[in-house]
């Protein structure tokens, strides 16, 4: 698996040059350079407030940053909007579930497949040939690709505000791989799980990760230490808008820095057995 | 169709598949949302190139073949191959611990192993080892397997092409093969569940598994065009009973539901005509109604409650054999028009002609209330070592507290010690390696059950319990503590129940909640918790089951009464070895590991302080300190 990666060293999908982001007077990111290449799992860990959300956003095109560029696959992204970004491949999820708490777990990650749709609307509402056909084909991805991954057969046509909140985190994630993502911006994926859900959940990340089907490339957040040890190739550390180091997970662990700023002492990475 | 000697299991299925051909479907599978069929001339080339696939990789006559995983066409199939290719299956419950699984491929002397997907496969190669016998694991399902490179293992896929090549070499050697054997031939070597001690492995011919498929089809017939779903384990017999033995010689559409989850759903997709499964089944459909009325409007409750009364009538004087009024028809008519026939659908019990229960004992209540749906519930008694089932009741002469007449071909009697013993052609041929367990459960013929129970004026047939179960109480009359646990189980509330007394002042009770009916129940009261452990200690919920118990005990008498009770800190579990896999309680088990409990309740303590390690599935452990209450039920 490492060494798969390291003869695409330099094959960087995304990369954030020289970020500089505020909010009135609080500098939220401080000149942030980061490089993600392709095929790896790249982890951002930071104390509450470091920054890492507001980095996310600038990835995905919520925020625009003051200064700083953002590159996907060595192109300028800094003027598209979100919706323009997703379709250049570029998924995420969200600290916070947002999900359509009243559709049904199948629209919601049919939803995420929308922007693959090629027939217009009337020939859409019509059903016709060609349309049709396209509907059956997406219609097999969700199920054989999605649905079955992430073992969410039995809630399919449930609406998704009424399952409970590990199978709704499920769901979005659901969603953002029904996009055929290159990469994968993962918010928090783990907060408010419970063990066994966050065992499910870091399975599924390693799965996007390493099947071929998907080769993801994955962004995550997450304060889970011994998950991000575990399935992180490279780690970001941010602290209050700086950065403090980017390196492997034993580089980070051994930094006393980041153990000073972020880990503590070492009772704090066992937070989970 | 007459079961000769000579039969087998690969004839018949030979036999059966050039008749049916493409034109019919023998199985379903819900896959990706969608059911896909699986003619006879699929399963038969399926099963012949896994068949002929093993004998490539060095399979010989009489070998064991294992199969653990969830029930899906690919592991009738393998037991189909096993079979076809002269050798003998063993089932294992999907959720076997690794100990156990050890235990039985050890035991059984198994060469391969045929396990679903990643979870079974880890179970089989942290076992490998210490298992000299086995020499290769196949699987099937490719989720997770990417990175795993033992040489031991195997993809279905590969064995099937395996078996093409030997077919494209020897055309005509599959079908020689499956008409070579002898029904007395065994078939299948069955671990029973074992209340008491570790598993016997129960050895079953051909022939005993086809007269008993034969046998029980004579009392009550399927048709070809019928469908049965098939979800509980293929461990279990009464799977088995229906899948290959009955599903076999009728030809009737297994189906196979997408995910366990989904069994329920798809069910209902279904609407099978014919029905098996033990009581715990029926009484979460039951738990599930009495859920779902107590949270639906009012006017939909009386309604309910209307029908219901209607529907226990009209029950209760076709149980008394007495003829129903023309009025009482058309109010069961009424009851069925507004509710009943809505409830039936969301069950997926629509369509059953036959549903069938046993394994365990069913309370009259559960019984009742099924009958009073218009659901034709029969009681069964039967176990492993018959093949199925001895004795059903027939229709129009059901009663609930009995199990019905033998069915044809078998014969049933009771020694002098009360002890219930059978003879038919069903019978099995022993336990594997255990001579002993074999002569004392086998003499002239006769199964000796251990199970009590005596014959009624109707010549039905009344199990009592366990002979070692049956307890005596304080005024000296023998009692069987399942017929309270049943009883007290019928409260929505209440999931699992352990009821203590055997020579004691009193009857008590321990008490497992349902955690998903009661948690509800706490959050419409607004009561936070945040554990199961939690939860079932609140004194709210106390009052809620002290509230249950009082109303099982109201028509007891004064002996059999629940005295005191306490709720348990966890669920009894069979990874914790407190129950079977078939989900029977093991009570010797649970009698020494909850000893501080029963030595509180038995004095005059109000309170038991726990201080104990739970220990996970995975491994992992957890302390639980908690303090339990005992409470008293009667005045």
């Amino acid at each position: 698996m490492v060494a798969a990666n390291e003869q695409n060293k330099d094959d960087v999908l995304l990369e954030l040059e020289d970020i500089h982001m505020s909010f009135g007077k609080v500098k939220a990111l401080n000149g942030i350079s980061l490089k993600v290449r392709k095929g790896q799992i790249h982890s951002i860990i930071g104390p509450n407030g470091a920054g890492k959300t507001v980095m996310m956003n600038v990835i995905n095109g919520l925020y625009h940053p003051q200064k700083g560029g953002v590159y996907f696959k060595g192109e300028k992204i800094n003027h598209l909007k979100p919706y323009q970004r997703a379709k250049l491949r570029l998924a995420r999820t969200f600290q916070k579930v947002e999900v359509f708490g009243g559709m049904t777990v199948l629209d919601n990650i049919r939803l995420g497949r929308h922007i693959h749709y090629k027939s217009g609307i009337l020939s859409g509402a019509l059903y016709l040939g060609k349309s049709a056909k396209e509907e059956r084909e997406h219609r097999a991805f969700i199920e054989e690709e999605i649905i079955d991954l992430l073992e969410i057969e039995s809630i399919r046509s449930k609406p998704v505000g009424m399952l409970p909140y590990g199978l709704q985190k499920r769901v979005e994630l659901g969603r953002a791989l029904a996009l055929e993502p290159e990469i994968l911006i993962l918010d928090e994926p783990l907060a408010g799980l419970n063990l066994e859900e966050v065992e499910d959940m870091a399975r599924f990340i390693l799965d996007v990760n390493e099947e071929k089907r998907w080769k993801l490339t994955c962004i995550l957040v997450e304060h889970d230490m011994g998950v991000v040890m575990d399935l992180s190739e490279q780690i970001f550390v941010l602290n209050f808008g700086n950065m403090i180091m980017d390196g492997s997970p034993e580089e980070v662990q051994n930094n006393p820095e980041v153990i000073k700023a972020y880990l503590g002492d070492e009772e704090l990475y066992s937070t989970r057995g | 169709m007459e079961i000769t000697k000579e039969l087998t299991i690969p004839k018949l299925f030979f036999q059966q598949a050039t008749k049916y051909g493409k034109d019919r479907v023998a199985m379903r599978e819900k896959e990706f949302g969608i059911w896909c069929p699986v003619t006879w001339h699929d399963y038969f080339e399926n099963v012949k190139y896994i068949s002929l696939g093993l004998i490539s990789l060095g399979f010989k006559e009489g070998d064991k073949v294992s199969m653990i995983g969830d029930n899906r066409p690919e592991g009738l199939w393998a037991e189909m191959a096993a079979l076809c290719a002269r050798g003998v299956g063993v089932w294992l419950f999907q959720d076997c611990l690794v100990d156990e699984v050890k235990y039985i491929i050890d035991h059984s002397d198994t060469r391969f192993l045929f396990g679903e997907g990643q979870e079974e496969v880890d179970k089989g190669i942290s076992i490998f080892h210490e298992c000299p016998k086995l020499e290769k694991i196949i699987w099937d399902d490719p989720k997770g397997m990417r990175n795993y490179d033992q040489d031991y293992l195997i993809s279905l896929k590969e064995v099937m092409e395996l078996g093409r090549e030997l077919d494209k070499k020897e055309p005509d050697f599959f079908e020689e093969l499956t008409h070579k054997g002898h029904g007395d031939e065994v078939a299948l070597l069955f671990y029973t569940s074992g209340t008491t001690s570790l598993p016997k492995g129960a050895l079953l011919s051909h022939n005993n598994m086809l007269t008993m498929g034969k046998h029980l089809m004579d009392v009550d017939p399927c048709l070809d065009t019928d469908d049965y779903v098939s979800y509980l384990p293929f461990a279990w017999i009464g799977e088995q009973m229906m899948s290959i033995s009955c599903g076999l010689q009728i030809g009737y559409t297994i189906n196979f539901p997408e995910a366990p989850e989904t069994a329920q759903e798809n069910i209902r997709e279904i609407g099978p005509h014919v029905m098996f499964a033990p009581p715990r089944m029926y009484e979460e459909m039951t738990r599930r109604v009495q859920v779902k009325n107590l949270d639906s409007t009012w006017i939909k409750r009386k309604l309910y409650e209307l029908s219901t009364k209607i529907g226990y009538h009209v029950a209760n004087l076709k149980f008394e054999k007495k003829p129903v009024p023309f009025y009482w028809r058309l109010f069961e008519w009424f009851a069925y028009m507004i509710v009943q026939k809505k409830l039936k659908d969301h069950l997926g019990l629509s369509n059953v002609r036959n549903a069938y229960t046993g394994g365990a004992a069913m309370g009259p209540d559960h019984f009742r209330f099924f009958h009073a749906l218009g659901v034709n519930l029969k009681q069964i008694y039967g176990q492993t070592e018959v093949a199925g089932i001895s004795v059903v009741h027939r229709s129009g002469d059901i009663k609930f507290d009995t199990v019905g007449h033998p069915i044809p071909g078998t014969e049933i009697k009771i020694t002098e010690e009360g002890e219930i013993i059978t003879k038919s052609s069903s019978v099995f041929l022993g336990y594997y390696k255990n001579p002993e367990a074999t002569t004392s459960a086998l003499k002239d013929g006769w199964l000796h059950s251990d199970d009590r129970g005596f014959i009624d004026d109707d010549g039905h047939l009344v199990v009592f319990d366990r002979t070692k179960d049956v307890f005596t109480l304080r005024d000296g009359k023998p009692f069987a503590p399942q017929y309270l646990e049943t009883r007290l189980k019928f409260s929505p509330y209440v999931k699992d129940s352990w009821v203590i007394g055997n020579n004691k002042d009193f009857i008590s009770a321990v008490l497992c909640i349902d955690y998903q009916v009661v948690g509800k129940w706490a959050d419409d009261k607004k009561l936070n918790y945040t554990s199961y452990t939690e939860l079932s200690q609140k004194p709210e919920v106390y009052d809620l089951i002290e509230q249950q118990i009082r109303q099982a005990n109201k028509d007891l008498p004064d002996a059999a009464k629940v005295a005191k009770f306490t709720s348990l800190y966890k669920e009894l579990d069979p990874d914790d070895e407190e129950l079977t896999r078939t989900r029977k309680l093991r009570r010797k088990f649970v009698e020494k590991r909850y000893k501080d409990i029963l030595d509180a309740i038995y004095s005059d303590a109000d309170m038991v302080h726990i201080d104990t390690t739970i220990k996970y599935e995975d491994g992992r452990k957890a302390h639980i300190k908690t303090d339990l209450q005992i409470r008293k039920a009667i005045d």
